[in-house]
């Protein structure tokens, strides 16, 4: 692949998605406008991550990719395959030994640290947006730190259904300014945001990016009277045993039989070989 | 015992085979050739570059081919390869009035300087299955030739212009933002707006249009001129001090005059809509005319109605048919992670209404 630069952005690109990312880490939560490239692979399909970890990328680095949590999953394979044919980097699926991992709805469950960095793929990046459909409107919204709609749909999701019923891409508050939407992770993940590790937010359609600086203050919305509650399925993993992690439900045969099983691939399968 | 879904990798190997193996289709029917669908798909070529945004008859033939006719598809392969290019430079701006005109007419005059050239159309044709095309081989009798038209055409909007009837454009000096270098954000001016209604999805940009027609912000068109031909394509040197000819680019150019009985802000006068399109591509340049005066409504002092395409933010977040399939069909990909987390929320909230309705027949 010697007909592309390292990493299939050329260096102008990458210096351009850098300093939107340098903003974004100067401004928390902030939205930060880029010039987003068409990549080869569908918007949709995590060309907003995919850039922002191409301009991340150094020779050294050791990448993970994961979507729904697994390493194994078919986009996650084709990002790590990309990656791998134009970068020529090391690839992991240990969540601990890797210095960048891509994610597709999900945080890893073993906590990160100051040497890593997060980079999420970002369908919708604006919280706002299912409340407001023009941007224009949105980005004054945020200006004016203007959040009275997005409490007044909490409190008529508390009205109505007695909780808020937003169950993923569950709103929070950054550093006490801007509410920025978390990408569709479950709000189980949500507590996982207050991290060591530098978290990156890549929106390629909607050509946003933004950023949480590591220990920064991410609260999730909620009231008093109604505190926020990072619900998952009250099971403990049927192949490790965890009761700590989040869980897919698999239906396991046509009678609708199910068994709970951990999302984070790695986190089941080194949870096992410890306990072998 | 349940065995986690393994073998992406492989899955995904498997499934490209299969894709090239169905791409070629039946081994003992011959293999087209890109010059075959150069030569004889040529409108679908157009398209395939102006949406695209990349002036070559072959790589959009070769991303036909690859994409197996599915012309979205291929716009894609183009866009994604044009975004790899380096940029050496900026083009003049091309002189569509001299144009080497196939194709010019007029529907606001009967005559005009120059003359109404028909050109290769569809438009008097009847539509009928013509069966003979079935049959391989046969060559079309050579149509007959005329002198050429002249090397300039004057605009019919110039005629308009001269009596002041017609809405003059201002100049604009500035370089345009560039809608693939920078990202887009509102208001968009005029030149974005152009930008994003030529790259805009045919189908996309063609309803719009239609549905002004139908009165969401209607703007009474008339087709002043359409015309179609190649332009010649010059860049400044500065190593030279003068500007040399890179080569030339088919286009479609569509002027349309628009009735104007006068604003607050502006007298009575015909007003302009503009569509400019790479190929031969005159239903995209007409629907992008109209559409165009649609977005005008507030530099000409009109009323917003609420009409879709007079809504900027709506029409240039939508027209782009890349975004759109992507982001479309980007629901097909793994959700089960948000999945489960509703399904959760579903249970226990009808676990909930369930609990309060025993409790409210118990009382």
């Amino acid at each position: 692949m010697n007909a592309y630069n390292f990493a299939y952005l050329d260096e102008q690109t990458k210096r351009m998605i850098r300093r939107a990312i340098l903003k974004g880490v100067a401004v928390p939560g902030y939205q930060v406008p880029f010039a987003s490239r068409e990549m080869p692979m569908p918007y949709g399909w995590g060309t907003g991550g995919v850039q922002v970890t191409a301009a991340c990328l150094v020779p050294e680095d050791r990448l993970k990719v994961i979507d729904q949590g697994a390493d194994d999953t078919t986009n996650a394979v084709s990002i790590r395959k990309f990656f791998q044919k134009t970068a020529q980097v090391a690839v992991t699926e240990k969540t601990g030994e890797a210095t960048i991992i891509q994610t597709r709805h999900r945080i890893p469950e073993q906590a990160m640290t100051e040497d890593q960095i997060l980079v999420y793929q970002v369908p919708i990046p604006e919280p706002l947006r299912f409340l407001e459909p023009s941007e224009v409107e949105t980005r004054k919204m945020h200006a004016l730190e203007d959040y009275g709609l997005m409490h007044v749909k909490l409190y008529e999701d508390i009205a109505r259904h007695g909780e808020i019923a937003t169950a993923y891409a569950y709103p929070v508050k950054v550093e006490g300014r801007y509410v920025m939407d978390p990408s569709p992770i479950p709000k189980f993940d949500n507590p996982k945001l207050e991290s060591s590790a530098l978290q990156l937010f890549g929106a390629g359609r909607e050509q946003r990016i933004y950023a949480v600086p590591p220990y920064t203050r991410v609260v999730s919305l909620d009231f008093e009277d109604h505190p926020f509650d990072p619900s998952k399925a009250p099971h403990p993993c049927a192949l490790c045993g965890a009761e700590d992690s989040y869980l897919d439900e698999v239906i396991t045969d046509d009678a609708g039989s199910r068994m709970f099983v951990c999302s984070d691939t790695d986190y089941c399968a080194s949870r096992r070989e410890d306990a072998a | 015992m349940y065995v986690a879904v393994k073998g992406g990798e492989r899955a995904i190997d498997n499934a490209h085979a299969w894709l090239a193996e169905e791409r070629r289709g039946d081994l003992g029917v011959a293999e087209m050739s890109i010059a075959q669908i150069r030569e004889q798909l040529a409108l679908a070529v157009a398209r395939v570059m102006a949406e695209g945004s990349l002036y070559d008859p072959d790589l959009a033939a070769l991303a036909i081919k690859q994409a197996r006719g599915d012309l979205i598809e291929a716009v894609f392969l183009i866009r994604a390869y044009r975004t790899t290019l380096p940029r050496f430079g900026a083009s003049l701006p091309v002189e569509t009035d001299k144009m080497a005109c196939d194709r010019r007419i007029s529907a606001t005059f009967k005559d005009l300087p120059g003359g109404q050239i028909l050109g290769p159309t569809f438009d008097y044709t009847h539509r009928l299955l013509d069966f003979a095309l079935a049959a391989e081989g046969l060559a079309p009798a050579p149509a007959p030739q005329a002198a050429a038209a002249p090397d300039r055409l004057p605009h019919v909007t110039d005629f308009l212009a001269r009596e002041d009837l017609i809405q003059p454009e201002a100049d604009g000096s500035a370089t345009p933002r560039d809608l693939t270098r920078e990202p887009l954000d509102f208001p968009a001016d005029r030149p974005l707006r152009l930008q994003a209604l030529t790259r805009g999805d045919e189908g996309f940009v063609l309803s719009m249009a239609y549905s002004t027609q139908r009165g969401y912000g209607r703007n009474h068109p008339f087709v002043g001129e359409l015309r179609i031909g190649r332009v010649d394509v010059e860049m400044d040197i500065p190593e030279l001090g003068f500007a040399i000819e890179l080569g030339e680019v088919v286009l479609t150019e569509c002027e349309t005059v628009n009735q104007f009985m006068g604003s607050k802000t502006e007298p009575p006068q015909f007003t302009r809509g503009y569509g400019l399109v790479f190929g031969q591509s005159e239903r995209k340049a007409i629907s992008m005319a109209l559409v165009d005066r649609a977005m005008r409504w507030e530099e000409l002092g009109e009323d917003n109605v609420g009409a879709p395409a007079q809504d900027q933010e709506f029409v240039l977040y939508h027209s782009d048919n890349v975004q759109a399939t992507g982001f479309l069909e980007h629901i097909k990909l793994p959700h089960y992670v948000d999945f489960q987390s509703e399904l959760e929320l579903i249970r226990r909230l009808r676990a909930e209404a369930a609990a309060s309705q025993t409790q409210e027949a118990a009382e």
